[in-house]
Protein backbone atom coordinates (compact mmCIF):
# COMPACT_ATOMS: atom_id res chain seq x y z
CA UNK A 1 0.00 0.00 0.00
CA UNK A 2 2.76 2.74 0.66
CA UNK A 3 4.41 2.24 -2.47
CA UNK A 4 0.92 3.84 -4.07
CA UNK A 5 2.13 7.28 -3.70
CA UNK A 6 5.31 6.89 -5.44
CA UNK A 7 3.65 6.20 -8.67
CA UNK A 8 1.42 9.57 -7.97
CA UNK A 9 3.95 12.02 -9.10
CA UNK A 10 5.10 10.93 -12.54
CA UNK A 11 1.63 9.94 -13.38
CA UNK A 12 0.30 13.56 -12.27
CA UNK A 13 2.98 15.30 -14.14
CA UNK A 14 2.59 12.98 -17.56
CA UNK A 15 -0.89 13.90 -16.99
CA UNK A 16 -0.80 17.45 -16.72
CA UNK A 17 1.64 17.69 -19.91
CA UNK A 18 -0.12 15.34 -22.20
CA UNK A 19 -3.71 17.37 -21.38
CA UNK A 20 -2.22 20.84 -22.31
CA UNK A 21 -0.40 19.61 -25.74
CA UNK A 22 -3.75 18.30 -26.11
CA UNK A 23 -5.72 21.03 -25.46
CA UNK A 24 -3.06 23.19 -27.81
CA UNK A 25 -1.52 25.52 -24.95
CA UNK A 26 1.86 26.42 -25.50
CA UNK A 27 3.19 24.12 -22.51
CA UNK A 28 6.35 25.12 -21.87
CA UNK A 29 5.67 29.13 -22.39
CA UNK A 30 3.06 28.34 -19.79
CA UNK A 31 5.06 26.34 -17.38
CA UNK A 32 7.69 29.37 -17.44
CA UNK A 33 4.31 31.97 -16.61
CA UNK A 34 3.58 29.46 -13.62
CA UNK A 35 7.45 29.52 -12.60
CA UNK A 36 7.40 33.04 -12.50
CA UNK A 37 4.63 33.04 -9.88
CA UNK A 38 5.89 30.74 -8.14
CA UNK A 39 9.16 32.32 -7.88
CA UNK A 40 7.16 35.59 -6.57
CA UNK A 41 5.44 33.41 -3.90
CA UNK A 42 8.32 31.66 -2.94
CA UNK A 43 10.32 34.74 -2.30
CA UNK A 44 7.35 36.33 -0.33
CA UNK A 45 7.37 34.05 2.44
CA UNK A 46 11.06 34.31 2.68
CA UNK A 47 10.50 37.06 5.77
CA UNK A 48 7.96 35.57 7.76
CA UNK A 49 9.79 31.70 7.65
CA UNK A 50 13.01 33.43 9.11
CA UNK A 51 11.37 34.75 11.56
CA UNK A 52 9.61 31.68 12.91
CA UNK A 53 11.95 28.90 11.83
CA UNK A 54 14.55 31.59 13.97
CA UNK A 55 12.35 31.41 17.21
CA UNK A 56 11.16 27.53 16.56
CA UNK A 57 15.20 27.07 16.22
CA UNK A 58 15.69 29.03 20.34
CA UNK A 59 12.52 26.91 21.55
CA UNK A 60 14.55 23.57 20.41
CA UNK A 61 17.68 24.52 21.29
CA UNK A 62 16.36 26.28 24.61
CA UNK A 63 14.80 23.07 26.01
CA UNK A 64 11.77 24.48 25.72
CA UNK A 65 9.92 22.77 22.83
CA UNK A 66 11.11 19.32 24.72
CA UNK A 67 9.58 20.85 27.79
CA UNK A 68 6.08 22.16 26.17
CA UNK A 69 5.98 18.63 24.44
CA UNK A 70 6.57 17.09 27.80
CA UNK A 71 3.67 19.39 29.51
CA UNK A 72 1.29 18.82 26.44
CA UNK A 73 1.88 14.87 26.80
CA UNK A 74 -1.17 13.96 28.81
CA UNK A 75 -3.23 15.55 25.92
CA UNK A 76 -1.50 14.27 22.68
CA UNK A 77 -1.56 10.63 24.33
CA UNK A 78 -5.70 10.77 24.94
CA UNK A 79 -5.81 11.72 21.68
CA UNK A 80 -3.54 9.08 20.18
CA UNK A 81 -0.53 11.76 19.32
CA UNK A 82 2.75 11.22 19.90
CA UNK A 83 3.76 14.04 22.20
CA UNK A 84 6.29 15.72 19.51
CA UNK A 85 3.85 16.75 16.90
CA UNK A 86 1.52 18.51 19.87
CA UNK A 87 3.20 22.17 19.35
CA UNK A 88 2.50 21.30 15.60
CA UNK A 89 -1.14 20.43 16.23
CA UNK A 90 -1.10 23.75 18.61
CA UNK A 91 0.62 26.77 16.20
CA UNK A 92 -0.94 24.91 12.72
CA UNK A 93 -4.46 26.55 12.58
CA UNK A 94 -3.01 30.11 13.84
CA UNK A 95 -0.16 30.52 11.12
CA UNK A 96 1.01 28.66 7.97
CA UNK A 97 4.73 29.51 8.50
CA UNK A 98 4.87 28.67 11.93
CA UNK A 99 3.39 25.45 11.39
CA UNK A 100 6.62 24.65 8.46
CA UNK A 101 8.97 25.90 10.77
CA UNK A 102 7.53 23.07 13.48
CA UNK A 103 7.39 20.96 10.70
CA UNK A 104 11.00 21.03 9.68
CA UNK A 105 12.34 21.04 13.23
CA UNK A 106 10.05 17.77 13.78
CA UNK A 107 11.68 16.69 10.50
CA UNK A 108 15.07 17.79 11.70
CA UNK A 109 14.72 16.12 15.15
CA UNK A 110 13.05 12.68 14.32
CA UNK A 111 13.56 12.44 10.56
CA UNK A 112 10.62 12.53 8.16
CA UNK A 113 10.18 8.88 7.71
CA UNK A 114 10.01 8.07 11.45
CA UNK A 115 6.97 8.01 13.15
CA UNK A 116 6.68 11.41 14.62
CA UNK A 117 7.80 12.35 11.31
CA UNK A 118 4.84 10.85 9.07
CA UNK A 119 1.81 11.77 11.55
CA UNK A 120 3.39 15.59 11.73
CA UNK A 121 3.24 15.48 7.50
CA UNK A 122 -0.36 13.71 7.28
CA UNK A 123 -1.36 16.36 10.28
CA UNK A 124 0.10 19.72 8.05
CA UNK A 125 -1.33 18.21 4.50
CA UNK A 126 -4.88 18.04 5.67
CA UNK A 127 -5.63 20.84 7.67
CA UNK A 128 -5.24 24.81 6.20
CA UNK A 129 -4.45 27.60 8.82
CA UNK A 130 -8.36 27.60 9.94
CA UNK A 131 -8.16 31.44 11.90
CA UNK A 132 -6.03 32.95 8.51
CA UNK A 133 -9.09 31.66 6.62
CA UNK A 134 -11.89 32.89 8.96
CA UNK A 135 -10.13 36.42 9.19
CA UNK A 136 -9.79 36.56 5.50
CA UNK A 137 -13.04 35.71 3.89
CA UNK A 138 -15.43 37.03 6.85
CA UNK A 139 -12.69 39.53 7.30
CA UNK A 140 -13.05 41.03 2.62
CA UNK A 141 -17.27 40.98 3.23
CA UNK A 142 -17.30 42.96 6.69
CA UNK A 143 -19.52 39.89 8.24
CA UNK A 144 -18.44 40.38 12.05
CA UNK A 145 -20.50 37.73 13.47
CA UNK A 146 -18.95 33.92 12.36
CA UNK A 147 -21.96 31.95 14.44
CA UNK A 148 -20.70 28.35 14.23
CA UNK A 149 -17.77 28.69 12.07
CA UNK A 150 -15.13 28.89 14.57
CA UNK A 151 -16.35 25.55 16.72
CA UNK A 152 -16.90 23.47 12.93
CA UNK A 153 -13.70 24.35 11.64
CA UNK A 154 -12.16 23.29 14.66
CA UNK A 155 -13.97 20.51 15.07
CA UNK A 156 -12.34 19.44 11.28
CA UNK A 157 -9.16 19.98 12.92
CA UNK A 158 -8.93 18.15 16.07
CA UNK A 159 -10.51 14.82 13.22
CA UNK A 160 -7.27 15.26 11.99
CA UNK A 161 -5.43 14.77 14.82
CA UNK A 162 -6.62 11.91 15.97
CA UNK A 163 -7.21 10.10 12.51
CA UNK A 164 -3.44 11.34 11.37
CA UNK A 165 -2.46 8.91 13.94
CA UNK A 166 -4.75 6.22 12.91
CA UNK A 167 -3.94 6.39 9.25
CA UNK A 168 0.05 6.61 9.73
CA UNK A 169 -0.46 2.78 11.49
CA UNK A 170 -2.77 2.01 9.21
CA UNK A 171 -0.67 2.79 5.94
CA UNK A 172 3.17 2.42 7.25
CA UNK A 173 2.59 -0.87 9.74
CA UNK B 1 -5.34 37.11 12.99
CA UNK B 2 -1.90 38.54 13.06
CA UNK B 3 -2.09 40.21 15.67
CA UNK B 4 -2.36 37.29 17.66
CA UNK B 5 0.97 36.17 15.64
CA UNK B 6 2.68 38.73 16.96
CA UNK B 7 1.90 37.51 21.02
CA UNK B 8 3.09 33.90 19.93
CA UNK B 9 5.80 34.81 18.34
CA UNK B 10 7.57 37.47 21.22
CA UNK B 11 6.13 34.60 23.79
CA UNK B 12 8.63 31.86 21.69
CA UNK B 13 11.40 33.98 21.46
CA UNK B 14 11.20 35.27 25.55
CA UNK B 15 10.26 31.38 26.72
CA UNK B 16 13.40 30.33 24.92
CA UNK B 17 15.55 32.72 26.59
CA UNK B 18 13.95 31.98 29.74
CA UNK B 19 14.16 28.05 29.19
CA UNK B 20 18.27 28.51 28.50
CA UNK B 21 18.87 30.89 31.52
CA UNK B 22 17.52 28.29 33.32
CA UNK B 23 19.06 24.96 31.93
CA UNK B 24 22.23 26.79 31.30
CA UNK B 25 21.93 26.70 27.58
CA UNK B 26 22.51 30.04 26.66
CA UNK B 27 25.69 28.72 24.21
CA UNK B 28 23.39 26.66 22.00
CA UNK B 29 20.50 28.95 21.92
CA UNK B 30 22.81 31.42 20.78
CA UNK B 31 23.70 29.37 18.02
CA UNK B 32 19.88 28.29 16.92
CA UNK B 33 19.37 32.25 16.35
CA UNK B 34 22.14 32.35 13.67
CA UNK B 35 21.41 29.08 12.35
CA UNK B 36 18.06 29.29 12.57
CA UNK B 37 17.46 32.49 10.16
CA UNK B 38 19.96 31.46 7.96
CA UNK B 39 19.00 27.52 7.62
CA UNK B 40 15.34 29.08 6.58
CA UNK B 41 17.03 30.68 3.59
CA UNK B 42 18.53 27.63 2.65
CA UNK B 43 15.35 25.35 3.41
CA UNK B 44 13.32 28.10 0.61
CA UNK B 45 15.98 28.54 -1.72
CA UNK B 46 16.15 24.90 -1.94
CA UNK B 47 12.75 24.15 -2.22
CA UNK B 48 12.45 27.01 -4.95
CA UNK B 49 12.94 25.08 -8.16
CA UNK B 50 10.78 22.57 -7.17
CA UNK B 51 8.02 24.53 -5.84
CA UNK B 52 8.29 26.57 -9.60
CA UNK B 53 8.48 23.61 -11.49
CA UNK B 54 5.09 22.64 -9.72
CA UNK B 55 2.94 26.15 -9.98
CA UNK B 56 4.28 25.52 -14.04
CA UNK B 57 2.65 22.44 -13.90
CA UNK B 58 -0.37 23.66 -12.54
CA UNK B 59 -0.47 26.39 -14.75
CA UNK B 60 -0.39 24.48 -17.99
CA UNK B 61 -3.68 22.55 -16.13
CA UNK B 62 -5.35 25.78 -15.21
CA UNK B 63 -4.91 27.46 -18.94
CA UNK B 64 -5.88 23.86 -20.31
CA UNK B 65 -9.67 24.13 -18.20
CA UNK B 66 -8.87 21.80 -16.11
CA UNK B 67 -10.05 24.19 -13.34
CA UNK B 68 -13.18 24.44 -15.42
CA UNK B 69 -13.99 21.15 -16.26
CA UNK B 70 -13.74 19.92 -12.28
CA UNK B 71 -16.12 23.14 -11.39
CA UNK B 72 -18.87 21.43 -13.91
CA UNK B 73 -18.50 18.20 -12.24
CA UNK B 74 -18.62 19.65 -8.82
CA UNK B 75 -22.73 21.24 -9.32
CA UNK B 76 -24.22 17.67 -8.27
CA UNK B 77 -22.27 17.90 -5.02
CA UNK B 78 -22.90 21.89 -4.61
CA UNK B 79 -26.86 21.66 -4.57
CA UNK B 80 -26.10 19.67 -1.36
CA UNK B 81 -23.98 21.30 0.54
CA UNK B 82 -25.61 24.67 0.15
CA UNK B 83 -29.11 24.45 -0.44
CA UNK B 84 -29.94 27.87 0.13
CA UNK B 85 -28.28 28.88 -2.74
CA UNK B 86 -29.89 29.33 -6.60
CA UNK B 87 -27.97 25.90 -8.53
CA UNK B 88 -25.52 27.33 -11.40
CA UNK B 89 -26.12 31.11 -9.97
CA UNK B 90 -23.18 33.07 -10.09
CA UNK B 91 -22.63 32.61 -6.14
CA UNK B 92 -22.35 28.73 -6.90
CA UNK B 93 -20.21 29.51 -9.62
CA UNK B 94 -17.64 31.20 -8.01
CA UNK B 95 -17.67 28.54 -4.75
CA UNK B 96 -17.14 25.54 -7.57
CA UNK B 97 -14.35 27.67 -8.68
CA UNK B 98 -12.78 28.49 -5.38
CA UNK B 99 -13.11 24.67 -4.56
CA UNK B 100 -11.19 23.71 -7.48
CA UNK B 101 -8.34 25.53 -7.13
CA UNK B 102 -8.07 24.21 -3.77
CA UNK B 103 -8.28 20.95 -4.98
CA UNK B 104 -5.11 21.64 -7.19
CA UNK B 105 -3.44 23.27 -4.82
CA UNK B 106 -3.63 26.98 -6.50
CA UNK B 107 -3.47 28.84 -3.33
CA UNK B 108 -2.65 32.01 -4.90
CA UNK B 109 -5.83 31.76 -7.75
CA UNK B 110 -8.28 29.70 -4.64
CA UNK B 111 -8.36 32.83 -1.85
CA UNK B 112 -9.38 35.54 -4.66
CA UNK B 113 -12.18 33.04 -6.47
CA UNK B 114 -13.31 32.81 -2.70
CA UNK B 115 -13.50 36.40 -1.80
CA UNK B 116 -15.53 36.59 -4.73
CA UNK B 117 -17.78 33.81 -3.96
CA UNK B 118 -17.73 35.65 -0.83
CA UNK B 119 -19.35 38.97 -2.21
CA UNK B 120 -21.80 36.90 -4.45
CA UNK B 121 -23.02 35.50 -1.46
CA UNK B 122 -23.64 38.71 0.89
CA UNK B 123 -25.18 40.39 -2.06
CA UNK B 124 -28.22 37.98 -0.01
CA UNK B 125 -27.38 39.10 2.71
CA UNK B 126 -27.51 42.83 4.32
CA UNK B 127 -26.57 41.68 7.88
CA UNK B 128 -23.15 41.80 9.48
CA UNK B 129 -24.04 37.35 10.52
CA UNK B 130 -22.67 35.13 8.53
CA UNK B 131 -25.66 32.72 6.98
CA UNK B 132 -25.16 29.24 6.87
CA UNK B 133 -24.08 28.91 3.13
CA UNK B 134 -20.93 31.24 3.79
CA UNK B 135 -20.24 29.05 7.23
CA UNK B 136 -20.68 26.08 5.63
CA UNK B 137 -18.80 27.45 2.56
CA UNK B 138 -15.70 29.25 5.02
CA UNK B 139 -15.64 25.70 7.05
CA UNK B 140 -14.57 23.54 3.48
CA UNK B 141 -11.36 26.94 3.19
CA UNK B 142 -10.61 26.17 6.67
CA UNK B 143 -10.41 21.91 6.08
CA UNK B 144 -7.38 21.29 3.68
CA UNK B 145 -8.74 19.58 0.17
CA UNK B 146 -5.26 19.66 -1.56
CA UNK B 147 -5.22 16.54 -3.76
CA UNK B 148 -1.34 16.94 -4.11
CA UNK B 149 0.02 18.70 -0.81
CA UNK B 150 3.59 19.22 -2.84
CA UNK B 151 4.69 22.01 -0.27
CA UNK B 152 4.50 18.73 2.14
CA UNK B 153 6.38 16.62 -0.52
CA UNK B 154 9.47 19.08 -1.44
CA UNK B 155 9.66 19.44 2.45
CA UNK B 156 9.99 15.65 3.28
CA UNK B 157 12.49 15.45 0.15
CA UNK B 158 14.61 18.20 1.47
CA UNK B 159 14.77 16.78 4.91
CA UNK B 160 16.09 13.24 3.00
CA UNK B 161 12.53 11.16 2.96
CA UNK B 162 13.23 7.92 1.05
CA UNK B 163 9.71 8.12 -0.82
CA UNK B 164 8.40 12.09 0.67
CA UNK B 165 4.85 11.19 -1.39
CA UNK B 166 4.04 8.28 0.57
CA UNK B 167 2.27 9.23 3.00
CA UNK B 168 -0.40 11.15 0.56
CA UNK B 169 -2.96 8.13 0.73
CA UNK B 170 -2.90 8.72 4.68
CA UNK B 171 -2.93 12.72 4.17
CA UNK B 172 -6.24 11.62 1.47
CA UNK B 173 -8.23 9.41 4.16
CA UNK B 174 -7.32 12.01 6.88
CA UNK B 175 -8.46 15.17 5.28
CA UNK B 176 -11.56 13.05 3.70
CA UNK B 177 -12.32 12.39 7.44
CA UNK B 178 -11.75 16.06 8.71
CA UNK B 179 -13.73 17.58 5.97
CA UNK B 180 -16.90 15.51 6.37
CA UNK B 181 -16.76 16.08 10.25
CA UNK B 182 -16.53 19.54 9.59
CA UNK B 183 -19.36 19.52 7.39
CA UNK B 184 -21.29 17.62 9.02
CA UNK B 185 -20.34 19.69 12.44
CA UNK B 186 -21.60 22.62 10.29
CA UNK B 187 -24.70 21.43 9.05
CA UNK B 188 -25.29 20.19 12.99
CA UNK B 189 -24.46 23.48 14.60
CA UNK B 190 -27.09 25.73 12.72
CA UNK B 191 -29.64 25.86 14.70
CA UNK B 192 -27.49 25.97 17.75
CA UNK B 193 -26.17 29.71 17.02
CA UNK B 194 -28.55 31.75 15.38
CA UNK B 195 -26.73 34.98 15.79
Amino acid sequence: MDKLGVFVMPAVVLCIVLFGFLRKVPVFDTFVAGAKEGLRSTVSILPSLIGLIMAVSMLSASGALDLLSSFLAPVASLIGLPKQAMPLALIRPVSGSGSTAVLTQIFYDCGPDSFVGRVASVMSGSTETTFYAIAVYFGAVGIKKTRHTIPAALTADLTVCIVSALAVRLFFT
Amino acid sequence: MNKLLNYIWAGMILFSVFCAAVTGRMEPLSNAVLSGASGAVTLVLSMTGMMCAWTGLMKIADEGGLTLLLAKALNPLMRRLFPECKPGGPAVKAMCMNITANLLGLGNAATPLGIAAMQELKKNNPTQTADNSMVTFVVLNTASIQLIPTTLGILRAQYGSAAPFEILPAVWVTSVCSVIVGLTAAKLMEGLLRG
